[in-house]
């Protein structure tokens, strides 16, 4: 058995049948739907314990050396309450493994998105807007004026009127421009995937035809 | 007890990884290190719940027999599928998994996305009417881009690529800038207020 060609003819057909919601939800569409779902879980689960439970939690319960690491039975048990959500009797059980996932995450996340989305993108817009030529000078003022009405814009705490009203307008006008450059963007980078799909149908999946039927080379 | 009980572990766990940051020091780094690994095995935990959950509901579709119940097997033979083939043999390539993953899982999670490339430009007809001076700008920004993005753009005129980049640099920077620092504001409001037991919707309701 050619494994490369049911390997095509499997991506093939799956595409097909994804492709084919674009007439109308059909039985086809449905079919690859639910099969990607269910690989998609699959896959998942098994990416978690190659990835994640393998090497971080059993290889340093039991490191190679031999012995026992007892420390890491509580993440064990953490992740025991977090399965008791199935079972109705104990489901309140894994409030203490989503307490301690919250809580790891909100602090975490507190410091590090303070630190990357918030002082790092401060300091990258302290930049200057008196050197260069004329249009490095343009561009500059537009980017800090850019941050600073757009942060106006997204103050709610005072109303929007008088000169903060016209400062919120000007950031607006600007964030308008830049979610229409984010909308093309994310547009072109669909059609790509599209490109690439469609490549993959011509030129990897149709040249199997002939031969599957015996057609040509 | 039952809602003091995870509070506390929210507020010790919120604690030491804020305090890891400005402490890194013995014992609060081996907390900190610790803490986060696992963090990162009972998230495993809870992919292993949501695939329970994604097989009780089809199992559950299929005994009640609810709409569209005869694609639930599809569901529960593919995870079955991946499942079986990664613990059995293994995840390394050239093995049923690898394989099922590169032909099957791959191209359809490539193409679940370009179809969204029709839905997209369906929207964007809808948004790119230019109904006032703003949506105009919207238009203009979005056009730029896209034409700069591909051959045609600069076969139209040499300067769509440029100013593509350019609109990507300045313009969309300051916008993408001013959404981070705001987000940035609102993460750490909210991680304040779920450390300090304020928040407290993710034990579910408000009691």
């Amino acid at each position: 058995m050619n494994w490369e060609i049911l390997g095509i003819w499997l991506g093939a057909a799956l595409t097909l049948c994804l492709y084919s919601f674009l007439y109308r939800d059909n039985p086809f569409y449905k079919f690859a739907e639910h099969l990607f779902v269910g690989m998609s879980a699959g896959y998942w689960v098994i990416y978690s314990i190659e990835n994640i439970l393998k090497p971080n939690w059993w290889q340093q319960m039991f490191p190679e050396g031999g012995g026992f690491n007892w420390i890491w039975i509580i993440p064990g048990v953490f992740g025991l309450f977090m399965l008791a959500r199935i079972i109705p009797k104990i489901s309140g059980l894994s409030r203490m493994a989503i307490g301690m996932m919250i809580g790891t995450g909100a602090g975490l996340n507190m410091v590090s998105f303070f630190q990357t989305n918030a002082m790092a993108q401060v300091k990258g817009t302290i930049i200057s807007v008196s050197s260069g030529g004329v249009w490095t000078i343009f561009s500059n003022t537009l980017l800090v004026v850019g941050v600073i009405t757009g942060l106006v814009y997204f103050f709610f705490s005072k109303a929007h009127t008088g000169i903060v009203g016209k400062t919120a307008n000007v950031g607006i006008t600007i964030l308008m421009v830049a979610f229409g450059a984010s909308f093309g963007y994310t547009i072109m980078a669909r059609i790509s995937l599209l490109i690439g799909r469609c490549q993959f149908l011509i030129f990897d999946w149709i040249p199997t035809i002939p031969r599957l039927l015996g057609i040509g080379g | 007890m039952r809602l003091i009980i995870p509070l506390a572990i929210t507020f010790v766990s919120g604690m030491i990884m804020v305090l890891h940051f400005f402490v890194p020091h013995w014992p609060i780094n081996i907390m900190g290190d610790n803490l986060q690994e696992w963090f990162m095995i009972v998230t495993a935990a809870a992919i292993f719940l949501g695939a329970l959950n994604l097989m009780h509901v089809h199992f559950r579709k299929i005994k009640l027999k609810l709409k569209n119940w005869k694609y639930s097997p599809v569901t529960i033979i593919g995870f079955m599928a991946m499942f079986v083939a990664g613990l059995i043999y293994g995840v390394t390539s050239a093995r049923p998994f690898d394989f099922m993953f590169m032909n099957m899982v791959a191209p359809m999670g490539s193409t679940m996305f370009s179809l969204l490339a029709f839905f997209v430009a369906s929207a964007a007809f809808r948004a790119f009417r230019a109904s006032n001076w703003r949506a105009t700008l919207l238009l203009t920004s979005a056009f730029i881009v896209m034409l700069g993005q591909v051959p045609i753009g600069a076969m139209i005129w040499d300067k769509i690529p440029l100013a593509k980049v350019w609109l990507m640099t300045f313009p969309n920077t300051a916008g993408q800038r001013a959404v981070m620092i705001g987000a940035a504001m609102g993460v750490v409001s909210t991680s304040l207020r779920m450390i300090f037991g304020i928040e407290r919707s993710y034990l579910g309701g408000t009691e």
